[in-house]
């Protein structure tokens, strides 16, 4: 099966990225560093879905931790011609209803973008991250992949909702859907980021903006000046923290463990050498960099105080509006050139989705567009989301 | 010239929790074998998070009060990098923006008169766990992972190594009286930042850390030995001073440096974004105050006033489940002596017989009331009192009904008691005899058979007096 890293039943109808544990199935996060190692216990969002008698199918490829583009750099997958992410393809093809995955750093929402899925990152606190593979605590959120904004909604409705095992849960109720009237709502296009993607992509969103109007949804093009201050930002805070959570990965206690050291540093040394990818490298010296002693006011320190200002610039930003309309990656299809250079390519790409992770507000990718929008406010976007997809029948 | 120390202390204690701090796992009391107090929480595998334990953020606010510390409303906890394998995570949970208490003062009584200690700051943080060595493996036990900790850091305001052990000593009796820890060898741990100056100096010496040191003897010695080193190198320039970080030897009595790469480490620390802030509000400050325990001094003179022996004072202050329980069953009526003694002697001769210690007393206030009335009260005698609290404390029966069953409570009159004497003394002719030939001992025998004979009811007293009588 091309999309699974393993394949666990004929009966299945939810693929679970291997971002997320599932009792006794390795659990890895593409990467080597965690070869073999098998949970004990399955994620918090999975349990909930088998307890109302949903079958997981397997876990499907992902890159390693999350970090790359679409899912092209996994330990356990040939690199794929087409650059398409596993999850993403299983819903598009139909083999899989739905799919969960964790979006850290947007993967998750580019290669749905991209293979014409819908995804959503719900609110930070929504859905318990306990069972995920954690990298960036603060802004990564297990999020949900399906055909449709209604698909989105009726597995939302089973994962959502507060989980003691996770100190960052949010103790509210919730009850999503795609159907509530959207006439009369206001979206805006923010034009920096429509300004970075290629004409196919303009196209895309122009074309979304007519299909809005068609739902009786005012839209208009709003200037949101500081982007790349957010992506930036979230880029320090996001591998300082995955460069802390995989250090836990030493090749002491579980998954791969390099052979031939001599001593403790050797086999910390050789092991995560060998078990670790280029990109999950980069991140690491990154992450040490903004966290180190003479850097950590500078980089880390201020990315916090950052963290606020956009959170507070984007609240000022979408008072007047509903939602937020942008893309979700520059372009329809990535090639080998972008893999060639994949750290620089994901901190571009990443301009798109940063702000969602960083301030933890809802982001829905639809129609290979993005809806970003105010806190808890995730049924305003599978409804506009599901106005449009309704046009498009 | 003469010479003034500078001692700083950084105190790690374990705090008695039923758990870890993160995790559901038993406190650090509860292992029995290595990696038996283990789950993929405080293995570091990955899926969990960690969840606080609310105990643990008590017991360190109530230290701080302890401690005449101000409690942090708002308090967080950070990540500390560092490899070791005894560390899972290769984090440390721990605190350093927003410690849970600061600015803190202990007073103390040395042989110099009253000395003040500022306390800097008191915070939490989770234990690592340790590696064991057999010959040229190494393999490492996770049991201690995630058990709670405080570190209790003072400001330099030592100057001897007497006030140094004066410190550790009432922190030890407070601890434990206060059910916070139980400051034994292990889990108490103390690093000591130590320089020296001539005396009138305002400006610090070159400062050495001696790392890890868990026993006060220890602790002592390492001082004494560090500032005549110092005095040395500054008198007769022996060596050249320089700051760094040293260990101390038990065997040969002296500190090392220990190797740079150890010490000079930058653990690059930052928020921990799995944990969210803590808030005491007012109503949980107001509980947590609520349950403090009183203040050392105060307690041990209400102890005295209830004619309570200094001995038996300092047992009771040093055993937190002891002082409870005897509060409470004070509370409950009790008088305070007798219940010392069925606390102090009765109960910790059970345990005694079962291997254990009065520290592993576990009893409830309830019971154990119960108990002393009924003897107090003559409804029993002090010996089936024995028996009923031996089968409350190993089977954990209810006192009320065990009497019943075992009809301790029977009453019988003197007429029975005498025809009961009379047949034994007919039925035991020979220790009579015994007796009459003035050996004593005959007569506790006869004593015996006629309780053994009454089944274990009566007053052994009257019972005496009436046996002497009868035998002139
Ligand atoms: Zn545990």
């Amino acid at each position: 099966m091309k999309y699974y890293a393993e394949y666990l039943s004929d009966a299945g109808t939810i693929a679970v990225d291997d971002t997320l544990l599932v009792k006794g199935a390795q659990a890895a996060a593409g990467s080597r560093i965690l070869e073999g190692f098998k949970p004990l216990f399955s994620a918090e969002a999975v349990d909930r879905l088998e307890a109302e008698g949903y079958v997981i199918s397997g876990k499907t490829h992902v890159g390693e931790f999350g970090l790359d583009l679409v899912g092209e750099f996994s330990y356990y997958a040939e690199k794929a011609e087409n650059l398409k992410g596993a999850a993403a393809e299983a819903v598009a093809d139909g083999a899989a209803e739905a799919a969960l995955a964790v979006d850290m750093n947007g993967a998750a929402r580019r290669a749905a973008a991209i293979s014409g899925v819908d995804f959503l990152k719900p609110t930070y606190g929504t859905v318990s991250r306990h069972g995920i593979i954690s990298c960036a605590a603060s802004g990564e959120q297990v999020g949900v992949y399906a055909k449709d904004a209604e698909g989105v909604a009726k597995i939302m409705n089973v994962i959502a909702g507060h989980d003691e095992k996770d100190g960052t849960s949010l103790k509210k109720e919730y009850s999503f859907a795609a159907d509530e009237a959207v006439s009369g709502k206001r979206v805006c296009i923010i034009k920096e980021l429509a300004e970075k993607a290629d004409e196919e992509v303009k196209a895309k969103i122009a074309a979304y903006a007519e299909a809005l109007k068609k739902c009786g949804v005012e839209v208009e093009e709003v200037s949101f000046d500081i982007c790349d201050a957010a992506n930036t930002t979230w880029q320090i805070l996001m591998t300082a923290e995955t460069c802390n959570n995989v250090s836990r990965y030493d090749g002491v206690k579980f998954g791969y463990r390099a052979s031939g050291y001599k001593n403790i540093d050797e086999l910390y040394v050789k092991t995560r050498t060998e078990g670790f990818n280029f990109l999950t490298k980069s991140v690491i010296l990154y992450g040490s960099d903004v966290l180190s002693k003479h850097r950590y006011d500078d980089c880390y320190g201020k990315g916090l105080k950052v963290r606020r200002v956009v959170a507070d610039r984007f609240a000022e930003l979408i008072e007047k509006y509903d939602a937020a309309l942008m893309p979700a990656t520059s372009k329809m299809s990535y090639e080998a050139y972008d893999i060639s250079k994949a750290f620089e390519t994901v901190f571009k790409e990443s301009v798109f989705t940063s702000i969602a992770n960083l301030i933890g507000v809802p982001a829905l990718v639809s129609g290979g567009v993005q809806l970003m929008g105010k806190q808890f406010d995730e049924n305003v976007l599978l409804s506009i989301a599901g106005c449009v997809e309704k046009e498009g029948e | 010239m003469k010479y003034e120390l500078v001692i700083g202390l950084e105190t790690h204690v374990e705090l008695n929790t039923e758990s870890k701090i993160f995790c559901s796992c038993g406190g650090h009391s509860a292992s029995q074998e290595p990696n038996d107090c283990v789950c993929p929480a405080c293995s570091g595998m990955p899926g969990m998070l960690p969840v606080m334990n609310k105990h643990v953020v008590e017991l360190a606010a109530t230290a701080g009060l302890l401690l005449n510390c101000e409690i942090s409303r708002y308090t967080t906890f950070d990540k500390k990098n560092y490899y070791y394998p005894d560390l899972p995570c290769a984090y440390q949970i721990t605190q350093l923006n927003h410690p849970i208490c600061t600015n803190g003062l202990v007073k103390l009584k040395t042989s110099e008169g009253e000395r003040d200690i500022r306390i800097k700051q008191i915070h939490m943080e989770e234990d690592a766990g340790k590696l064991v060595h057999v010959g040229k493996a190494s393999y490492v036990d996770f049991n201690r992972t995630s058990v709670p900790l405080i570190e209790i850091v003072t400001q330099p305001d030592f100057r001897s190594a007497e006030e140094v052990v004066v410190y550790l000593n009432k922190l030890k009796t407070m601890f434990r009286a206060g059910g916070i820890s139980d400051c034994e060898l292990g889990t108490m741990r103390c690093d000591v930042n130590i320089s020296v100056r001539p005396e009138g100096s305002e400006e610090y010496g070159v400062r050495s850390e001696i790392k890890n040191m868990t026993s006060f003897e220890s602790i002592e010695r390492a001082i004494r030995y560090e500032a005549q080193r110092h005095m040395d190198a500054i008198e007769f320039e022996t060596e050249v001073l320089v700051q760094e970080t040293r260990r101390f030897d038990d065997v040969t009595g002296k500190t090392y440096a220990m190797r740079n790469k150890e010490t000079e480490a930058d653990y690059r620390y930052f928020p921990d974004a799995n944990l969210m802030p803590i808030i005491i509000d007012d109503e949980w400050f107001e509980e947590i105050k609520a349950n403090m325990p009183a203040a050392i001094d105060e307690k041990a003179d209400e102890y005295r006033a209830a004619g309570i022996s200094e001995n038996e004072i300092e047992m009771i202050i040093d055993n937190h489940n002891v002082s409870t329980l005897l509060d409470a069953v004070v509370e409950m009526g009790c008088d305070p002596k007798s219940a010392v003694g069925w606390i102090l002697t009765e109960c910790a001769g059970v345990l005694r017989k079962n291997g254990k210690l009065i520290k592993d007393l576990d009893i409830s206030a309830e019971k154990m009331a119960a108990i002393i009335k009924m003897v107090d009260s003559g409804d029993i005698n002090r010996m089936n009192g024995r028996k009923t609290l031996t089968a409350v404390l190993e089977e954990d029966v209810d006192p009320a009904a065990y009497v019943k069953e075992n009809g301790f409570d029977k009453k019988v009159d003197t007429a029975t008691i005498e025809a009961i004497m009379d047949k034994v003394l007919a039925e035991n002719t020979q220790a009579l005899e015994d007796f009459r030939n003035g050996k004593v001992k005959a007569k506790q025998a006869l004593f015996g058979a006629c309780m053994r004979e009454l089944k274990g009811i009566g007053d052994p007293a009257v019972i005496r007096e009436m046996l002497d009588k009868k035998l002139g």
